[in-house]
This record gives structure tokens, C-alpha cells and sequence, in this order.
């Protein structure tokens, strides 16, 4: 009898230690994978996201003592003329959004049709995604040339006499940059389009045709609705994008002329590796998340409602 | 049978007609999309002077000219009493110009006006390959590859190494604090890069790191997206495989090496193909973290070549086109590869 109790005890604690082991292997085993990736992670990104916001509470030019300053940052910031110039300068930008998402939307609808050499039409579209940024604005600020710039000519050989200055003019350099943009990203977003379009289940338009539907209804009662998903990622993914505008400015204007080109981002490079205000730059780049974040919620919510669109 | 032969020959006219108004369309589109990179090839082989005309031409040209008296002369054709004539012209007053008639070779006979719309300068093909010799020998572009070649091939591969194994680890192990640190993840997508930059930045000089490989490969190696990208698709994998080869003694180690990564191909290769292009192209953090011209990238390289030539539109084409060539090619002959991950990424993410 008491053999027995103790036989069991025992096993039991066996069964409790072999448990406890398996789960330490498991844990071990979790963390060996992780490892790599984390150590790294929490070097070049979790840390620098609280050192960041410090920062952005303190002034620091790197070389002198970190100085604590409380909220001043933020009100100098809530007070710069210069800043809200540079954030208005970006939401202007995205003007270019809905003029790029119709272009590329007609352009997906165009190659959705079953034609022959419709893949040499597809890889020039796509040919400015793949190339360089800065080459591309170096290509464009020649073709923004007011004199002999390609635009230009051919605009004066449409009989054009006022030809804009485009990157010279406060007035047309915004414009040009989204100009450029929009060029830039039409066969991105022609793509998701086109694998959209291509995932709508047939016999909707089956149905509508039984139904008498034209083609113009078709678009806006089937196609249109069923993009919702794709619209919403590409006006999130350009929102984005074009908040973090930096790399074009760079090369075309230099966020000029007269300032009319600074984006948010290029004042954070100015601000931060040029004037070495460590922490006024990292209250901006701070604001510039917490706008980014706000964007992006608002869309969720408002979108949440309308994107669902499953079909079985 | 007669009658339906009748209606679709009818059908087949309308069809032709829409397949016409599309390839316009599309080939409209096509030139708009092209047209720049064709305005940029034919500026890069110009002669410096050729580049400032108007109508652009496409096709490189310069004008002939000759050696006059000691001084160098543009020849012209021009219509002189109903015959076209080489002439070449003296001088430029106004509406007029002094000219000499041009023949064989030799300039003859005396000056005489005549109105200078007449005039046309008389042009010939010319390629000027120089330009990319020049350009290329202008800043060390060699140099500028073999570090966009570095950089970019160890940060790919140490990405997706370590998003892999973390991504297996957050899908398939259990351990402590995995969705704790899971969301940790998840958390700092949101954040851009403009704000994790200025503490790396700081780190990356507090260890005098400026201007080396490390800078420019160790903060792109580890990113919250590649792992959440991979654990997604990692869900998706059935757990039947892995678990057989469990029973068998298969280590975890051999599970996600035999097992999930060669059934994760095609999100392995969406992950590469980004990851690869991002850091190609990428320009902000290696303007910020080099000062020497022997550690710029590409991007880099050639923004600083832009600093040197400002307006010298034949080099800086000519090196903007030497940067562009080897993408391009590369995504020429891969182009359906890229854009079903392009793709797959909008739908996935």
C-alpha cells in the first residue's frame, strides 16, 4: 500500500519535473530563436523610440551637456511660423493623391482586358517604381528646366506662350514635385488595382448583365465598391509616403524655392543634421507620428464600415 | 447560320475598333511613362552645347563646323534664289546675318546678308560615349557600386535570416511574454523612421561608427516588418508536416529549417525582393551617416555628383543612367517576378 502511494508520488513529480522541464526547453528554445532578431531590434528600434521622446523633451546639440526643458520644445514648435509653412507645403502634397489613384485606376482598367503584348505595356508603367529616386529627380529637374527642359518644349509646341518656371516658381514648384510623383507611382498602384479587379468574382457581372446593367453601372456598383479594400490601403500607404517626403526635395529644390518645397521631413533633416537641435527635430518627428497615427485611425474607423465586401 | 455569320462579322469590326481605341490609349499612357527615360538616354550621349535646342531633339546631333580665316564657324543650309545652299554664317545682327556660301569643302565668294530665319544649322548624328567615361570617372561611381553591392546583399540577408527565425518563433513556439513582445513589435510599425533616426544617428557617432559598413548594415538588419510579414505567412503553413516531424525527432531548428522555409518561398522571395529594392534605393540614412566619398551608396554618390555638376546636363544624365542600368535590367528580365510580389504585398499587408 504505502509502496504503492509513494511509487505514485513519485511518478507524479517525475511527470511535474519533466513538465517543468519541457517548458523551460520550450521558453529557451523560444528565446534562441528569437534572439537574433530581437537583440538588434530593441538596439536600433525599441530603444531609440523612448531615447527619441526623451529627447524631445531636453536641448542637445550633441557635443554640450543634454539640457532638461520641459515642454519647451513642443511650444516653440506650436509657435514656428516656419513649421506649420512646411506642414501646410506637405499637405498640399497630397493633392497629387486622388489625381495619381484615377490615373492609375483607369490604367489598371485599360490592362484588364485581355489584349496581346499587354506585358511590354505593363513593364513600362512599372519602370519608374523600380529605378532610383534620385536619378528619377535628377531626370525630372531636367525636365523641368524652363528653357530647354522637355516639359517646356513641348508645351510651346502646343502653342503654350506662358510656360510655368516649375522648380524656379514658388507658385509651380509644388505642383511639379507632385507631378513627378504622380509619374513615379502610377504602375504601383495600376498593379494593386490590376490584382484587384482581377480577384472580383465574375458572376456579379454576370448577374448585373441578366440584370440589363450597362457598363457604366457595372463600374460604379460592382467595381467601384469591390476596390474599397485597395483604395483604402493606397490612400493609407500614400498618406504615408507622402508625409515622409524627403529624398526629392533633396535632389530637386533643396525645400526651395523660398521655402516652398520644405516637407515636414526635410525640416526634421535641417533641424536635426544641419543645425544640431537634436531635440527640437525629435519634437517634430514626434508631432509628425502622432498626425501620421491620427490619419491612420481615422481611417480605420471610417473605413472599417466599408471595406468588407466577401463573396462565397 | 448565314445570319449568324453576319452578326459576328459585325461584332468582330466592333471589336477590332475597341482593341484599337485601347492600344491607343495604352500607347498614349505607354510614351507618357517611357518618354523621360528616353529624353534622359538621349541628353546623356549629347554633346554639352547639342542639349540646348529647341524643338528637343531625341536623336543626338551636333553642328558641323569649319575653320574660317583662323576662326571657327557653324555651317548652315539656307535657301539662297531658290536653291539650297551650305552657307556659313559670319555674323548675327538682328533679323539678318552675314554669311559666305560653302561648297566642297571650301568657303568662297564674299559676305552677304540675308534674313536669318533662312537659316538652318546644318546637323549630323553624333554619340558622344565620352560623357559616361567622364561621369564615371568624375566621382569613384566604382567605388559607390561596390558599397551599394555590400550594404544592400548583407542587410537582405541578414533580414530575412533573423525576421525568419523570430517570425517561426512568434507563429509556431510558446514561450513567455511571446505576445507581450509580439505586440511590442507590432507596435513600433506605426512609428516612422524619422524618430527611431535621430537616437540612432546619435548612437551610431557616440561609437564612431561614421563612415563604415557598420552604419550603414547594422540598423536596416532588424525590422518589425519583414517578422511580421513572415509570421502571417508562417499561420498560413499547415501544422500537419511539422508535426510528424516532430514525432520523428525532428529538432525545432530542423523544423524551420527543412520545413517552413522551403514551403515559405514565395513569402521569403516578396520579403527579399522589398527588402533588396528599399535598401537599393534607400537614401536618407547613408546621406546621414557618411561624409567620405569612398562610403557613399549610389543614391548617395550621385546626389553628391549633382552637388559638383550642377547644371552639366550631358554627365549628370550620363550618371544618372549608370545608376539606373543595372535595376532596370535586372527587373526587365524579372519583371513578372517583381510585380506578383508587389501584389501579393498590397493584398497580404
Amino acid at each position: 500500500m504505502v509502496d504503492k502511494e509513494t511509487a505514485e508520488k513519485e511518478h507524479q513529480a517525475k511527470v511535474l519535473a519533466y513538465k517543468k522541464h519541457a517548458a523551460l526547453r520550450e521558453n529557451l528554445t523560444g528565446y534562441a530563436f528569437l534572439a537574433p532578431n530581437i537583440i538588434g531590434f530593441f538596439t536600433f528600434t525599441f530603444f531609440p523610440v523612448f531615447a527619441s521622446f526623451v529627447l524631445a523633451f531636453c536641448q542637445w546639440d550633441i557635443i554640450t551637456e543634454v539640457k532638461f526643458v520641459g515642454l519647451k520644445n513642443f511650444i516653440v514648435l506650436i509657435q514656428d511660423k516656419l513649421f506649420w509653412k512646411y506642414f501646410a507645403n506637405t499637405l498640399f502634397f497630397m493633392i497629387g493623391i486622388p489625381i495619381g489613384m484615377t490615373v492609375s485606376l483607369i490604367l489598371a482598367l485599360l490592362m484588364n482586358q485581355k489584349l496581346r503584348g499587354i506585358v511590354v505595356f505593363r513593364t513600362i508603367y512599372f519602370m519608374p517604381v523600380v529605378s532610383s529616386l534620385i536619378a528619377v529627380a535628377l531626370l525630372w529637374r531636367w525636365i523641368y528646366n524652363p528653357d530647354f527642359g522637355l516639359l517646356n518644349s513641348f508645351l510651346r509646341m502646343l502653342g503654350f506662350r506662358n510656360v510655368p518656371q516649375w522648380l524656379a516658381s514658388t507658385s509651380w514648384s509644388k505642383p511639379a514635385i507632385m507631378l513627378m510623383s504622380i509619374w513615379r507611382w502610377a504602375g504601383y498602384n495600376m498593379i494593386l488595382y490590376l490584382a484587384a479587379l482581377q480577384g472580383i468574382p465574375p458572376q456579379l457581372y454576370e448577374a448585373a448583365s441578366i440584370d440589363g446593367a450597362n457598363t457604366w453601372r457595372k463600374f460604379w456598383h460592382i467595381t467601384f465598391p469591390m476596390l474599397g479594400p485597395t483604395n483604402f490601403f493606397i490612400v493609407v500607404m500614400s498618406i504615408i509616403g507622402t508625409f515622409q517626403t524627403f529624398g526629392e526635395i533633396y535632389v530637386m529644390t533643396g525645400g526651395g524655392p523660398a521655402g516652398s518645397t520644405t516637407t515636414i521631413v526635410y525640416y526634421i533633416y535641417n533641424n536635426a543634421f544641419q543645425w544640431f537641435k537634436m531635440g527640437y527635430a525629435s519634437a517634430i518627428a514626434w508631432f509628425l507620428f502622432l498626425v501620421m497615427f491620427l490619419v491612420t485611425l481615422a481611417q480605420w474607423k471610417y473605413a472599417g464600415q466599408k471595406v468588407e465586401y466577401s463573396v462565397t | 447560320m448565314a445570319k449568324k455569320v453576319a452578326i459576328s462579322i459585325e461584332e468582330k469590326r466592333r471589336r477590332f475598333f475597341r482593341k484599337l481605341l485601347l492600344y491607343c490609349l495604352l500607347s498614349i499612357g505607354g510614351i507618357i511613362m517611357i518618354a523621360p527615360f528616353v529624353w534622359m538616354l538621349s541628353t546623356s550621349l549629347k554633346e554639352p552645347g547639342a542639349v540646348f535646342t529647341y524643338p528637343p531633339e531625341f536623336i543626338p546631333r551636333t553642328q558641323l563646323r569649319v575653320e574660317h580665316n583662323g576662326m571657327e564657324y557653324g555651317i548652315f543650309t539656307a535657301e539662297i534664289k531658290g536653291k539650297l545652299q551650305q552657307v556659313i554664317r559670319m555674323k548675327l545682327k538682328k533679323d539678318m546675318a552675314m554669311v559666305k556660301l560653302y561648297e566642297n569643302g571650301q568657303v568662297i565668294g564674299d559676305a552677304f546678308e540675308i534674313p536669318s530665319v533662312r537659316l538652318q544649322p546644318l546637323k549630323q548624328v553624333n554619340i558622344v560615349w565620352r560623357n559616361y567615361i567622364d561621369a564615371w570617372n568624375a566621382v569613384p561611381f566604382g567605388r559607390f557600386f561596390i558599397n551599394s553591392i555590400i550594404v544592400t546583399v548583407c542587410v537582405t540577408f541578414g533580414q530575412v535570416f533573423t525576421s525568419s527565425l523570430a517570425a517561426y518563433a512568434f507563429a509556431r513556439l510558446n514561450f513567455r511574454f511571446r505576445d507581450q513582445i509580439f505586440f511590442g513589435y507590432l507596435g513600433t510599425m506605426m512609428i516612422p523612421y524619422t524618430v527611431t533616426m535621430i537616437p540612432v544617428f546619435i548612437l551610431i557617432k557616440k561609437m564612431g561608427w561614421i563612415d563604415t559598413y557598420q552604419a550603414l548594415i547594422l540598423p536596416g538588419m532588424f525590422t518589425a516588418y519583414g517578422t511580421f510579414l513572415l509570421r502571417q505567412f508562417f499561420l498560413s503553413i499547415p501544422k500537419d508536416l511539422e508535426e510528424s516531424a516532430f514525432i520523428d525527432g525532428a529538432t525545432k531548428f530542423r523544423i524551420y529549417w527543412q520545413i517552413i522555409i522551403p514551403l515559405s518561398k514565395p513569402a521569403l522571395a516578396t520579403l527579399t525582393t522589398f527588402t533588396f529594392m528599399g535598401v537599393w534605393n534607400d537614401f536618407m540614412w547613408p546621406l546621414i551617416v557618411t561624409n567620405s566619398m569612398d562610403m557613399k551608396t549610389l543614391p548617395v554618390g550621385l546626389a553628391a555628383f549633382q552637388g559638383l555638376y550642377t547644371t552639366n546636363w550631358t554627365l549628370l544624365m550620363a550618371a544618372a543612367v549608370i545608376v539606373l542600368i543595372p535595376v532596370l535590367m535586372v527587373y526587365i528580365f524579372n519583371q513578372r517576378f517583381f510585380i506578383r510580389g508587389i501584389a501579393l504585398s498590397g493584398l497580404k499587408v
